[in-house]
């Protein structure tokens, strides 16, 4: 079964081709549209569940080391040699299982969501081109192909923000995403080549074999680069800011590009290349640093945030700092996990937020929702299992995920107490604002206009039932990966070892007084360990329901204390609810002076040096021809008499 | 004491030949007289290849006259045809008024 | 051989300048007509000199094909186009362009008879001979080469000639 991988991303590709090409050409009906765009997706999901059985099959030793599967020759020049293959093991399994399993029920959901658009062909091929590049992101067995699919889903991700491009805002803000990811494309196509030059080959399974070849500041400058691609595609600090602006994307494609899948092809890619980045400390490092670091500012922006899919936005900003976080202190499979549960929970939620604005006609602002939860009950029950999983609520799967980021970003070789702290902050943090929208959004008194009031539904099957689905898996996606501590076995870790190397074990490093003493009896996950572990989990535990509680007593008990507190604290609060003008910093600084480089090209350069010599040599041209068309009378004598005049220049040089 | 003709008479007549009708070709304004300058040209041409031919002792010349026929007869059926057409479309077939070819 | 060597200059003289004389009229005269005459006069007179050349098969081929049925054609053109008022209204007028053709034509034959009287005929020595020729008969030789070492040449005049056939019938169909 294995052999047939490459089965999985041509579906979409199919689907795409037959919605783009004929559904376009031909103006199918919505009904064929729908159809063939979601069995494309089904199919490709049923085919990444038999793989993983097959997978699953082979003893746990086998899996990591299956033959890629390559189709033919892709690039053969020179030393370079790539091949358009797929990788099989159980990373690239687990995250086209998540790929295509989140992308069919939000296929689905499109369908109900997207009806009454105009564009519904356009989206659903759009949107299977999407899943085709993001699932050859995830199969692809060297850096190459893999950043096709990374360059194809940046395609995508730009043209389903710009998807309603008549208006001005989703236009800039697709623009703003592609350029951007550009920068963070730049990153990594750098790392690339300086893979390339010191290794002569980009195949993963040969670079991270002979890998350990690179001297070590190879290896961090490698390292450093790709993480600048990943902090483009993955929307880190610096290169987060076009997030936020994607929002304007219809709401499935947020929750699917820019929340389930896209987004975490970063942390994908660091886990994929854990080989190097084990390999550069300094690299580690510095992702453990910035995935906090983002974790936690973009949780302090979320908090103030009025627009209910821009809090979801700066949501997953600050849950793929955990993922970062987690990569960077070696947690490799620790954040791939929370990547799935992630990729659960937020595409659910940013669905419900979907729902909301359906049953809203549209609205998005959450001052002007209230008491959503008796209309529209399913919407709020899968939003508030949601909700409980991303505040890390113990039975939900974004506990068990999220805690063991920050156990292991407290415990690992690489973390450190200040990255738990952060972390633990940024969970608070989380905790808060998701309730916060939840309160405001489903309980309380309805703000809505009269108008809108009436129109208040629950959506239809169709979209509900996407959201039953991705409810459960939320609620039970993390007990795959139950820590030991609370006597579980964990069945993902286990099942990523082969490939990642399982977690880091529980050493306290050396900084740390508190865990030496912890660990100084024996090591390793004895009873110390344990407790500490245990210890932190009800500390983070406790810090989220502080923010749960603070989130309850300022937007339901006591609703007006909010605009005292902005009231009080103006200054801080102005700065946070403009998100702390780095938009405008970015404008005046970057884009500014790009622009007037751009321009100054353009008028000087182009139109100054370019055009003009272009203008002269046609000029000169035109001015010849003007002189010469008078030898062309159009009277056949002349024509003769040069004949003539010919024969007797040859004839001279004949006869000489 | 006479000689046979020396290969150079025939190659002076047909040169002359050759001469005037060019000459008819430039100065003649008549399409047809054109036309038949022409063939005249072509003529004297096929003279001097026999020439060539007979005093060498070969006959290619004698061939490529044959292949030069061939193509003053295809010539002379599209030529005259195009006359027809011309005259029938512009009422003359002076060269001088028919300059259609023209910037 | 002296009588008829003798014979052969004389023919050769009165042939060559009756054929000069001919080509003089075909471009002088105001009535086309007459100009075709004077050209089937010329092509007559260069048959006689092809027949001093020993090239009887040729000759025959310039009557038939030239004398015969081009100028047959020409005829019967100019008479479709009637061309009476031509005549009157020829006259002929010096411009620049004829004088300057008139004088490179003059230099045209000049330099060919310089390269005439200075090179004798240049090119290899072939194997037919006059008594090869009169032994095998002319025709023969000239099929013989014609369908082996000139096949293709042969071929493509064929085809020369259907496209020539075809243009002529589409140039002169009417048009509807």
């Amino acid at each position: 079964m294995i052999e047939y991988v490459w089965l999985i991303p041509l579906f979409p590709a199919m689907g795409f081709l037959f919605n783009g090409l004929i559904g376009r050409w031909c103006n199918l009906d919505k009904k064929t549209v729908s159809w063939v765009a979601c069995s494309a997706l089904g199919l490709s999901f049923l085919f990444s569940i038999l793989v993983f059985f097959s997978l699953l099959r082979l003893p746990p030793d086998a899996r990591a080391a299956v033959p890629d599967k390559v189709l033919f020759d892709w690039i053969v020049s020179g030393d370079l040699k790539t091949v358009i293959g797929y990788k099989v093991d159980p990373l690239s399994i687990v995250m086209a299982l998540v790929v295509s399993g989140v992308s069919f029920f939000i296929h689905i959901y499109s369908v109900g969501y997207m009806h009454d658009d105009t564009g519904f062909t356009r989206y659903f091929a759009y949107l299977n081109l999407f899943v085709f590049m993001m699932l050859t992101l995830v199969l692809a067995n060297n850096f190459l192909f893999m950043f096709v699919g990374w360059e194809g889903v940046g395609l995508c991700s730009y043209l389903l923000i710009g998807f309603w491009f008549e208006r001005d805002a989703p236009a800039n803000a697709g623009k703003k995403a592609f350029v951007v990811n550009r920068v963070g494309d730049f990153g990594f196509m750098l790392g690339m080549f300086l893979i390339f030059t010191h290794l002569g080959t980009l195949e993963f399974n040969q670079v991270f074999a002979k890998a350990h070849i690179l001297d070590p500041l190879t290896v961090t400058m490698i390292t450093l680069l790709l993480f600048v691609g990943a902090t483009g595609k993955s929307a880190q600090i610096p290169l987060y800011v076009w997030l936020p602006d994607a929002m304007e994307g219809p709401t499935p494609v947020s929750s699917l590009i820019h929340a389930a899948t896209m987004v975490t092809s970063g942390v994908y890619m660091i886990a994929r290349c854990h080989v190097l980045y084990s390999m550069a400390p300094i690299s580690m490092v510095v992702v453990a640093i910035f995935g906090a670091a983002t974790a936690i500012y973009a949780a302090s922006m979320g908090l103030l945030q009025f627009d209910i899919k821009r809090v979801l936005a700066y949501s997953t900003i600050s849950q793929l700092g955990y993922m970062f976080l987690a990569v960077g202190v070696g947690a490799f499979s620790a954040g791939i996990f929370h990547l799935m549960t992630h990729a659960f929970f937020k595409g659910l939620l940013f669905l419900g937020a979907g729902s909301v604005m359906h049953a809203l006609s549209g609205e998005l602002d959450m001052r002007k929702m209230g008491g959503l939860w008796r209309k529209t009950p399913i919407t709020f029950l899968t939003f508030l299992m949601a909700t409980l999983a991303i505040a890390g609520i113990p039975g939900f799967s974004g506990f068990f995920s999220k805690d063991e980021i920050l156990w292991q970003s407290f415990s690992s070789p690489h973390g450190h107490l200040l990255l738990w702290l952060v972390g633990a902050a940024a969970a608070g943090m989380t905790a808060f604002y998701m309730f916060r929208l939840t309160f405001v959004t489903f309980l309380g008194k309805c703000r809505a206009s009269e108008k809108v009031k009436k129109h208040i539904h629950e959506s239809p099957p169709i979209m509900t039932v996407p959201l039953i689905i991705l409810a459960v898996l939320s609620v039970i996606g993390g007990y795959v990966g139950i820590p030991h501590v609370l006597g579980g076995r964990n069945y993902f870790h286990e099942f990523l070892a082969p490939v990642l190397g399982g977690l880091p074990e529980g050493v306290g490093h050396a900084s740390f007084s508190l865990v030496k003493l912890a660990h100084a009896g024996g090591g390793g996950m004895d009873g110390s360990g344990a407790n500490l572990e245990l210890v932190l989990m009800v500390v983070s535990v406790i810090i989220a329901l502080i923010g749960i509680s603070i989130a309850f007593y300022l937007y339901i008990l006591k609703p007006d204390v909010p605009k005292k507190l902005a009231k009080r604290f103006k200054a801080l609060y102005t700065l946070v609810f403009n998100k702390y003008y780095v938009d405008e910093i970015y404008e005046a600084s970057f884009i500014d002076s790009a622009k007037k480089i751009g321009t100054f090209l353009w008028r000087e350069f182009d139109d100054g040096v370019v055009d003009r010599t272009v203008n002269l040599v046609a000029g000169l041209m035109l001015w010849c021809g003007k002189i010469l068309r008078k030898i062309q009378t159009g009277r056949v004598q002349g024509y003769a008499l040069g004949i003539v005049l010919g024969a007797v220049v040859v004839i001279i040089f004949l006869i000489k | 004491m006479l000689f046979s003709v020396p290969p150079m008479y025939y190659l002076i007549v047909s040169a002359l030949i050759f001469a005037i009708g060019a000459v008819g070709v430039l100065i003649r304004r008549n399409a047809i007289i054109i036309f038949m300058c022409i063939e005249m040209m072509l003529s004297a041409v096929n003279l001097s290849l026999i020439t060539a031919s007979h005093y060498l002792n070969s006959l290619d010349g004698v061939l490529m006259v044959f292949f030069v026929m061939t193509v003053a007869a295809a010539e002379a059926a599209v030529g005259l045809a195009i006359f027809v057409l011309l005259y029938r479309g512009r009422r003359t077939i002076k060269v001088d008024e028919i300059n259609l070819l023209k910037w | 051989m002296i009588p008829g060597t003798l014979f052969y200059w004389i023919a050769f003289i009165f042939t060559a300048l009756t054929a000069i004389f001919a080509a003089v009229m075909v471009i002088t005269r105001r009535n086309p007509i007459h100009s075709a005459m004077f050209l089937i006069l010329n092509f007559l007179c260069i048959a006689v000199l092809y027949l001093l050349l020993n090239s009887q098969f040729i000759a025959i081929i310039q009557v038939m094909v030239y004398a015969g049925a081009i100028m047959m054609l020409v005829i019967f053109v100019i008479m479709l186009l009637s061309v009476e008022e031509e005549k009157r209204t020829y006259k002929i007028r010096l411009s620049p362009a004829k004088v300057i053709g008139v004088l490179l034509v003059v230099i045209l034959f000049a330099q060919l008879i310089y390269g005439v009287a200075q090179k004798v005929v240049p090119g290899e020595w072939g194997e037919f001979t006059p008594e090869r020729i009169a032994q095998i008969g002319e025709i023969k030789a000239v099929g013989g080469l014609l369908f082996t070492r000139y096949l293709f040449p042969f071929e493509v005049a064929s085809i020369l000639l259907l496209v020539g056939i075809i243009g002529a019938v589409i140039l002169s169909k009417k048009e509807r």
